[in-house]
């Protein structure tokens, strides 16, 4: 079953504050320029990093909307590499109701940040590199196993498919359609 | 499976999302705003002096900039590794053995890493250190001159990463190889033989503590691994030495994805000490080698280059309790030392947190036997053994720490792009600042030394992106300057740097301010084609190599009329700058050189070979703007046809037109057959 996802263009409304990070200074001006991270560099001609993509999927909305209250959409801006397994909303709606709105809660940001950073692995890493038995460890630290059949289906944790794959300028999306959980430690 | 992002756009309808308030543009926090007293922490009045000088490396520009701090004011740009146009150094004749390698003459490299000399394990301000880390070299710079005294190269290593890492009392600087590889004498191997043929050597170069003059005392062979960083122990963990290793698996293709395979790689730690003893008891063998040692000599201000062949080499295995194995979780980039010695802080550029480890600790477990097995035949340590904490969830990324007197750590981390302040008794996270961005190391002035001197984290960023005026698709490379002063690390300044800083050491000023060399002696100048005063100015023949003893003085060329050289010969000015007056260097280019101008300072001889590609008037000038007269400090080299007969002959001020001339005072040339 393939399902198609629309990575459409990031909105010019995002950029919309532009002038507090670029502006001139002058001789009587002391004070810093407010800065954000890496994220609000403003750059429409290089090529979409892995959160720029997610951000541009209407069926990563609550992916994206996990990852930037786990603050983590700057370091997903950064070089990398990055290999980003990015369950659809459809994967965290068959979670238990109620876990996501928890998960977004403050008080949760640490489990948030673990889960989230367990669906990334610093390198990048495309299918065909991906081998039967793999082990990969994720930024949260912990493990992730890939399965791959005689017909080149990869499974993560035996449970999340992955049903598309995204190069990034900073990495590489892979589209699952499960959430993983980290192992509990 | 692998579908392509135009693909997906073209195969349905495009829908724009809004990303809510994703890229939203409040600030990520006080931290982020620079208070309103940055300026003035940062501003250093005009004529004032800054309170350090920071010794920043200059990666594959390989040099290294001097910088003040807090101003971040760029002093000099110090050539070690790579040729530079501006002072002729690898140009020169008394300058290019400097850049002799096994490989030839070999004018660039990729210096990343600086030591300072330690006594006592303080900064002393007599050297500082400086690897390459292409064509392996370890580069010392005399830090009364910041000019390159001496640069070795060092055998059977490929890629010096892990160095020029310091002892406390700078008997040793070490240079561990990044690439594992086999050895010199047998090298034709096919790569996937790794596992069997490649090996790794860690070098101890001896510093004499008279004459800085380095020496490649012994090797340590080792498991093929690739050695990242390395600090030496200090105070009671004097005697070791600390490398971190990645690739303990032993890849030799695709190392992102084959050299993270396990869980743990490892800190080598070597017992230094217990390998002089193994010398002293005639344990290490000799081995042949190929390595240049290049030394510059201050007093005829000429390197020469010699090869030398022939090296120590300790086995681990025939030297037992010399060598151990510490795991530490994930291709472990900085293994850094805290001021006391006590604690190794090792820094998985993968992990998710920082593993402390305790020297005593580790020193019980060897003493208990608290081993895990070993690692081709080197005692693995249990991790938990030599564990004293690990700092959990610290950032991501970790990559170096440095250390302020207080016992506080300051850890980079390049993935989430800051500083992160923690104690290391409890190791709990007291601060983060974010870094623009994409930090790489970071500094503490007298970080890596017993007693930091504190007060300021300098942060070396690997990306800034929009943090500058851009200039196309190369953008500056960056320092910023934090004060360390209060409980929370404050953002004071950005400053551009030449060359992509990695590691870099700031020292107080007050250390090498007033030891600065103003001149050299002009008395003490045993070049062998000096003329210390006018009279000794002179051209000479040898065959087809003319030799000019040319003097600068403000504002002439002695001599500045040269005629008699022909097509084919090959010409050598010898310019030695006769001022003995501080800051008034004198340059020297002629037109058509292949090289560049040369820059000899008060004292100094220097050469510029020259060889005229055909007949011609040939001009000469100084290039450095010495005094009001120095647009007329020119000359004339008068190059006449191959096998011309036009006598040799020089001068200044006599060689005056045929009309007005009273007489043709023009020396005669010696020549010898």
């Amino acid at each position: 079953m393939k399902k198609i996802f629309v990575f459409g263009m990031t909105s010019l409304l995002l950029w919309a504050c532009n002038a507090a990070t670029s502006e001139m200074t002058t001789a009587t001006d002391t004070e810093a320029a407010l800065s954000g991270g890496q994220s609000a560099v403003v750059d429409d001609e290089s090529a979409k990093d892995v959160v720029k993509i997610a951000a541009g999927s209407p069926d990563h909305t609550t992916l994206v909307a996990a990852v930037k209250k786990a603050e983590l959409v700057d370091a997903l801006s950064n070089a990398g590499p990055f290999t980003v397994f990015a369950p659809v909303n459809a994967a965290f709606d068959k979670l238990p109701a109620g876990t996501v709105d928890n998960l977004l809660k403050p008080e949760n940001k640490e489990k948030l940040q673990d889960i989230l950073q367990y669906h990334v692995y610093v390198g990048s890493l495309n299918t065909n590199l991906m081998q039967d038995g793999q082990i990969l460890n994720q930024v949260n630290g912990g493990n992730i196993t890939i399965s791959k059949d005689a017909e080149g289906k990869i499974k993560i944790n035996n449970s999340a498919t992955i049903v598309a794959s995204i190069p990034a300028s900073n990495g590489i999306i892979h589209v699952i359609d499960a959430v993983l959980l980290p192992p509990a430690n | 499976m692998y579908i392509s992002l135009p693909k997906l756009m073209a195969s349905v309808a495009f829908t724009a999302v809004t990303a809510g308030a994703l890229f939203s543009c409040k600030p990520k926090g006080a931290e982020a705003a620079v208070s309103g007293d940055a300026a003035a922490k940062a501003y250093v009045a005009p004529g004032k002096y800054d309170e350090f000088y920071n010794i920043v490396s200059g990666g594959f520009n390989g040099q290294i900039g001097i910088y003040g701090i807090p101003s971040g004011r760029l002093f000099r740009i110090v050539p070690v590794f790579s040729v530079s146009p501006e002072s002729g150094y690898g140009y020169s004749e008394e300058t290019k053995p400097m850049l002799n390698t096994s490989h030839g003459f070999v004018p660039w490299d990729d210096l990343h890493h600086i030591a300072l000399s330690q006594t006592n394990g303080e900064h002393d301000g007599r050297w500082a250190f400086a690897n390459g880390n292409n064509t392996p070299r370890l580069a010392r710079i005399d830090l009364s001159t910041f000019r390159t005294s001496e640069i070795i190269e060092i055998p059977n290593s490929a890629g010096n990463h892990a160095s020029p890492f310091i002892t406390q009392g700078s008997e040793y600087v070490v240079a561990a190889t990044r690439f594992s590889v086999p050895l010199e004498q047998n090298a034709d191997v096919p790569i996937n033989t790794y596992k069997e043929n490649f090996k790794g050597s860690v070098s101890f170069i001896s510093v004499d503590q008279k004459t800085g003059g380095m020496n490649l005392a012994f090797q340590i062979r080792t498991p093929g691994v690739n050695f990242d960083l390395s600090r030496a122990g200090k105070g009671k963990s004097h005697g070791w030495f600390f490398f971190s290793c990645y690739n303990s698996e032993k890849a030799n293709t695709l190392l992102e994805v084959n050299a993270s395979a396990k869980d743990k790689d490892f800190i080598m730690a070597v017992n230094w000490k217990k390998a002089e003893e193994y010398l002293r008891a005639g344990k290490a063998k000799k081995e042949s080698v190929r390595y240049a040692h290049n030394v510059y000599d201050e007093n005829s201000h000429t390197a020469t280059s010699t090869i030398k062949n022939e090296v120590l080499v300790l086995d681990p295995k025939d030297c037992p309790d010399m060598v151990y194995m510490i795991p530490c979780p994930k291709s472990p980039h900085g293994t850094d030392v805290d001021p006391s010695g006590e604690y190794i802080v090792g820094s998985g550029k993968l992990a998710a947190l920082i593993p402390v480890f305790s020297f005593t600790k580790f020193q019980q477990a060897i003493a208990n036997k608290s081993f895990d097995g070993d690692y081709d035949g080197i005692p693995v340590i249990k991790y938990e053994a030599a564990l004293h904490g690990e700092v959990q969830k610290p950032g991501l990324g970790p990559l170096h720490t440095e250390f302020d007197a207080n016992g506080n750590a300051y850890t980079s981390f390049f993935v989430s792009s800051e500083i992160v302040k923690w104690n290391l008794k409890d190791l709990k996270v007291l601060d983060r600042v974010p870094t623009y961005y994409s930090i790489g190391h970071l500094s503490v002035p007298g970080g890596p030394t017993s007693k930091p001197h504190g007060k300021y984290v300098i942060a070396y960023n690997k990306i800034t992106k929009d943090r500058y005026l851009p200039t196309g698709p190369e953008l500056t490379q960056s320092a910023q300057l934090y004060s360390i002063e209060g409980d929370k690390m404050k953002l004071i300044l950005d400053f551009p740097t030449t060359g992509e800083p990695h590691y870099a050491e700031a020292i107080p000023a007050s250390l090498l301010r007033d030891k600065q060399r103003k001149i050299y002696k002009i008395e003490e100048n045993t070049h062998p084609y000096v003329a210390k005063g006018e009279g000794q100015a002179k051209v000479v023949r040898e065959g087809n190599k003319v030799h000019v003893y040319m003097t600068a003085i403000r504002s002439h060329l002695t001599p500045d009329n040269i005629e008699g050289v022909r097509v084919g010969d090959e010409v050598y000015f010898h310019v030695t700058n006769l001022e003995q007056d501080w800051d008034v260097p004198h340059g020297f280019a002629i037109k058509g050189a292949n090289n560049a101008e040369s820059l000899i300072m008060p004292g100094e001889t220097q050469t510029i070979k020259f060889v005229p590609d055909r007949v011609g008037m040939y001009p000469f000038y100084c290039t450095d703007f010495c005094s009001a007269l120095h647009q007329e400090m020119q000359g004339y080299l008068r190059v006449s046809p191959a096998g011309s007969n036009v006598p040799l002959a020089y001068s200044t001020g006599t060689n005056k037109p045929a009309s007005t001339s009273k007489g043709d005072t023009t020396k005669k040339a010696a020549t010898k057959p």
